[in-house]
């Protein structure tokens, strides 16, 4: 592949990602922001987006902060909310024919659900090379970076997130998401199960517990509901 | 520019669990066949945690956040996801100013 092919995938990965990042950036603010009354100082919130570099887990964080910070805490949400990751590298995996070895590495670092959307898009139409995933990896990446920077900084200014309502902006993402998630009855037996458990072990146990019992809950729903159907269907 | 060393610890903590998950899939692929029940019951993980994580707001924060989530999943089956966070986000703000 010469330097001119590898510039037209870059441009196309850019492309690709461009509307994304028009929606993205908001939400960055809006994580600053928010960041910024947990008492996150402006480098620690750009610090976070740069290594973490997953929105959703990030808002977790935020949501159960608390002082001093909690590592154990944060970094076992971070491990449950991002365990869909496991599936989305392992899928992706499968489309890297055109990576080296350690190319599949380094770009399975900056795998986000956008990111993974468009890249799994591509490789149903062409093949996913090394320069068209870079094009979407960059202009994304900076974008939450920067956007979280600013929000952090402008934070202040702001004002109170609760009153305008900006700290519902998270749950609003993930109510969002679930819905995309939406695959017929046996989604909702998940979304019951995991629902119930989280609001029952919220209320009776501390810290995040609620979102590991929930998450639980929700599998063994899907467990259950998969084994009965299997019952059912004779081919 | 300060950054706190317990704060510091928690974002490390992140990424290293971050990483872990998005690593282990193309590692997992080189070893494992993901077919059938075993990737039915991984793809319910998402919208399980999801809803784990926004059940206490929905369900038990206020009448504002409960009518608020229901407003934002309706808008979410027609409308994209900036416009529907917009419209929760307004709702919440709405309701509140007018004390529920």
């Amino acid at each position: 592949m010469n330097d001119k092919t590898k510039q037209q995938d870059f441009l196309g990965g850019m492309r690709a990602i461009s509307p994304l990042i028009a929606a993205v950036i908001p939400i960055g603010l809006v994580f600053g922001a928010v960041a910024a009354t947990k008492g996150l100082s402006p480098a620690e919130t750009a610090l976070m987006s740069a290594l973490v570099f997953a929105g959703g887990s990030q808002f977790v964080a935020m949501d159960i902060w608390t002082h001093p910070a909690s590592w154990t805490g944060v970094g076992f949400a971070a491990l449950l909310v991002n365990i869909r990751h496991v599936l989305m590298s392992a899928s992706l995996g499968t489309r890297m024919g055109g990576f080296s070895q350690p190319a599949r590495y380094l770009s399975m670092l900056f795998l986000a659900d956008e990111i993974w959307a468009m890249a799994e898009f591509r490789a149903k139409v062409a093949k996913l090379t090394p320069a068209w995933f870079a094009g979407l990896v960059v202009p994304f990446y900076l974008a939450w970076v920067f956007s979280g920077l600013a929000g952090a900084a402008l934070g202040a200014f702001l004002g109170d997130p609760v009153v305008l309502g900006l700290d519902f902006a998270f749950p609003a993402v993930f109510i969002v998401l679930v819905m995309g998630f939406w695959k017929g009855p046996e989604t909702g037996a998940v979304l019951l199960a995991s629902g119930a458990a989280a609001v029952a072990t919220q209320h009776f146990v501390p810290g995040v517990w609620y979102i590991a019992a929930g998450a639980v809950a929700g599998l063994a729903a899907a467990m259950l509901t998969g084994k009965a159907r299997g019952v059912e269907v004779t081919p | 520019m300060t950054v706190d060393l317990a704060t510091l610890a928690a974002i490390l903590a992140m990424a290293a669990a971050t990483v872990l998950t998005r690593l282990s899939g193309l590692v997992l692929i080189r070893h494992v066949s993901l077919e059938g029940s075993r990737r039915k019951a991984i793809e319910s993980i998402p919208p399980a945690v999801l809803m784990a994580v926004v059940a206490p707001t929905a369900f038990a924060t206020g009448i504002a956040e409960t009518v608020a989530c229901a407003v934002t999943a309706f808008a979410a089956l027609r409308l994209p996801m900036l416009v529907s966070v917009a419209l929760g986000v307004a709702c919440v703000a709405i309701l509140r100013a007018l004390g529920l």
